[in-house]
């Protein structure tokens, strides 16, 4: 079956890790060891090319992967959260707030805005796990209602990029109601004819895997990402059942039917513009470069071609390709 | 004396109040959705099935007649005694289970009934093959379901409305809440578990999330709130379904003169305005 590529979330923070040898960056491979400088981290999308493991991005890296050169606006940039609840637990919510601001320089989870992706313009929205654990409160909320009002005011798709382990302890009931306030949209942009490409990335679960991100009319995963409703501790505490050892993943969502496509990260760019140029109608995306060409550090095609081997008999995308493998 | 002096500080953070109300929306004799659908209804056939996988025990579907009118319910379901809670799976739906409702939804739709929904749940079943059958997707689409109906939906939390297994039922025109329910993003033990490292800081998780129906009427998440018999629902379940009853049917009465595009665009609208942020 589908091979585990570290999705403990709990293995990053260190709590309950087994002993691990000791020099580890976060450009170090939790699977094999590897290591990367940055700018190697960079050119290769943040994928190990020894190993194929899916290093997390951030949502600005996940635009620029993304999106066409400069074509780029984001909207709605200085919305920050209040604190409706006045909530503290060992911290206070707006230091907790400041410390993420500082650490990420974002405001908060989520970036939305216009871009064009392989030609095709759209509306979109990206969160950030590094930020509270991507967690949606109003702010992400809102910024997803934001990117959803320029697609129906604009007539353009929409693209959501979630990673995130639910909604926001510290807003209450508020974030619960994220939920549904992101659901109204998706409500409004099938109104309006408007179709919608959500992407799953490591981790998404809780109240975001449970409202808009599963409701793409075109849903693609990134291999080995942990796409659940619950964690794997939590069941495994309350059910104490034995989990699976793709509990959860890309893989196990796929085999059951609850994702359209499983891309590896160097071809999800062309994968996103493909679905679009479908989508819209437009003319169907030809990407300029083959993805065997895409090989800045030189290994990642062979990392790259290893995985689509493994995910081949499941990833409908390759087969209608050019042949370029 | 040490116990009061503690209780007196619970008291002043508002942890006595928010607790008080965990404990009472959980209290064993709380009137369950089938005790108030046996009370508000003069008739009720529940159906059963999702017309995929199998039948969902946590979840009450079906058609009722209330108060002169057909009506679609809905609602999570609890067990009494050990044997009914294992069976009802402790109130925790899967994905059968919001299948189960979508159907009665689009049933409702088709034929004009307005839909009331009953919410008691401490969240959505955790496991194995509520994840293979797909938990994240259906609690979604129960939503996005509600959300598009062209007939009147309202919502009541009547117990414990916990995270997005609540929440599958809880886009309505009108929300509303009972006195003594809670509503709230994660149960108190799993909010302190995560926050605290410690689930027995429950007590004060309670306090900091704001569960009490006083605070979501604040917050603007409800829109109003179903008084109960003196000292609490379970003191009386026929008078506590009369009240229920009562508040359905004002809302409902409202909801029906209102052309149903424009009902939907206001349900999008209320959803859409939720939140606390500054631009």
């Amino acid at each position: 079956m589908a091979e585990r590529i570290s999705v403990d979330i709990s293995r990053s923070d260190g709590a309950g890790a087994a002993p691990e040898p000791a020099p580890r960056t976060r450009n170090t491979c939790p699977v094999c060891n590897s290591h990367y400088r940055e700018d190697e981290m960079v050119a290769n999308l943040r994928v190990c090319t020894n190993c194929g493991h899916h290093f997390p991005v951030t949502a600005r890296e996940r635009i620029v992967q993304l999106a066409d050169e400069g074509s780029f606006t984001e909207v709605a940039r200085g919305l920050h959260s209040d604190d409706p609840l006045e909530f503290v637990d060992s911290k206070a919510y707006p230091d907790r707030l400041r410390a993420a601001e500082r650490s990420t320089g974002l405001r908060d989870a989520a970036i939305a805005g216009s871009c064009s992706i392989g030609g095709t313009s759209t509306a979109i929205v990206v969160l950030d796990f590094s930020f509270l654990g991507g967690s949606m409160g109003s702010v992400v909320g809102e910024k997803f209602a934001r990117a959803g009002d320029l697609a129906i005011e604009m007539r353009l798709p929409l693209v959501s990029v979630a990673a995130s382990g639910g909604a926001r302890m510290q807003e209450g009931v508020l974030a619960l109601m994220q939920m549904a306030k992101t659901v109204a949209l998706v409500d409004e942009l099938r109104e309006s004819g408007r179709p919608y490409v959500s992407v799953l990335v490591h981790p998404t679960t809780g109240g975001v895997a449970a409202s808009f991100a599963a409701l793409g009319d075109i849903i693609i995963a990134e291999p080995g990402a942990l796409l659940s409703f619950s964690g794997p501790r939590v069941v495994k505490q309350t059910t104490r059942e034995d989990l699976p050892d793709d509990f959860g993943l890309a893989e196990s969502n796929y085999r059951h039917g609850h994702v359209d496509l499983i891309v590896p990260r160097p071809e999800l760019r062309d994968a996103v513009a493909r679905s679009l140029a479908l989508l819209t109608g437009g003319q169907p995306y030809r990407p300029s470069v083959l993805v065997g060409d895409l090989d800045p550090v030189g290994a990642l095609g062979r990392a790259v071609s290893g995985m689509r081997r493994r995910i081949s008999d499941m990833n409908p995308f390759r087969n209608g390709d050019d042949g370029d493998d | 004396m040490a116990t009061t002096e503690r209780f007196r500080r619970l008291r002043r953070r508002g942890e006595g109040d928010a607790w008080h109300a965990v404990q009472l929306a959980r209290h064993q004799d709380r009137p369950y959705t089938l005790d108030y659908l046996a009370r508000m209804c003069d008739d009720f056939l529940e159906l059963h099935g999702d017309r995929a996988e199998g039948d969902d025990p946590a979840v009450v579907a079906g058609i009722g007649s209330f108060r002169g009118q057909t009506v679609a319910f809905v609602g999570h379901q609890k067990g009494r005694d050990l044997k009914q809670r294992t069976h009802r799976n402790f109130g925790m739906p899967s994905p059968e289970g919001y299948r189960k409702a979508m159907r009665v939804f689009a049933i409702a739709a088709r034929l004009g009934f307005p839909v009331v929904t009953l919410i008691d749940t401490p969240g959505a079943a955790p496991g194995v093959g509520a994840e293979e059958r797909g938990q994240s997707g259906a609690i979604a689409r129960s939503q996005l379901t509600l959300m598009g109906l062209r007939v009147p939906v309202v919502a009541c939390v009547i117990g414990e409305g916990s995270s997005g297994g609540a929440l599958a039922f809880g886009v309505a025109d009108r929300v509303l809440m009972q006195q003594n329910a809670i509503y709230t993003v994660i149960s108190p033990e799993g909010c302190a578990a995560i926050l605290w490292k410690d689930a027995g800081e429950a007590k004060r998780a309670a306090a900091a999330l704001r569960p009490t129906a006083e605070a979501c009427l604040a917050l603007g998440v409800v829109d109003a709130i179903v008084p109960e018999p003196s000292g609490g629902a379970h003191r009386d379940h026929a008078k506590a379904a009369e009240l229920l009853g009562d508040a359905i049917q004002v809302e409902l009465d409202v909801l029906a003169s209102i052309p149903p595009q424009q009902r939907r665009a206001a349900r999008r609208a209320k959803f859409r305005d939720m939140g606390a942020y500054v631009e």
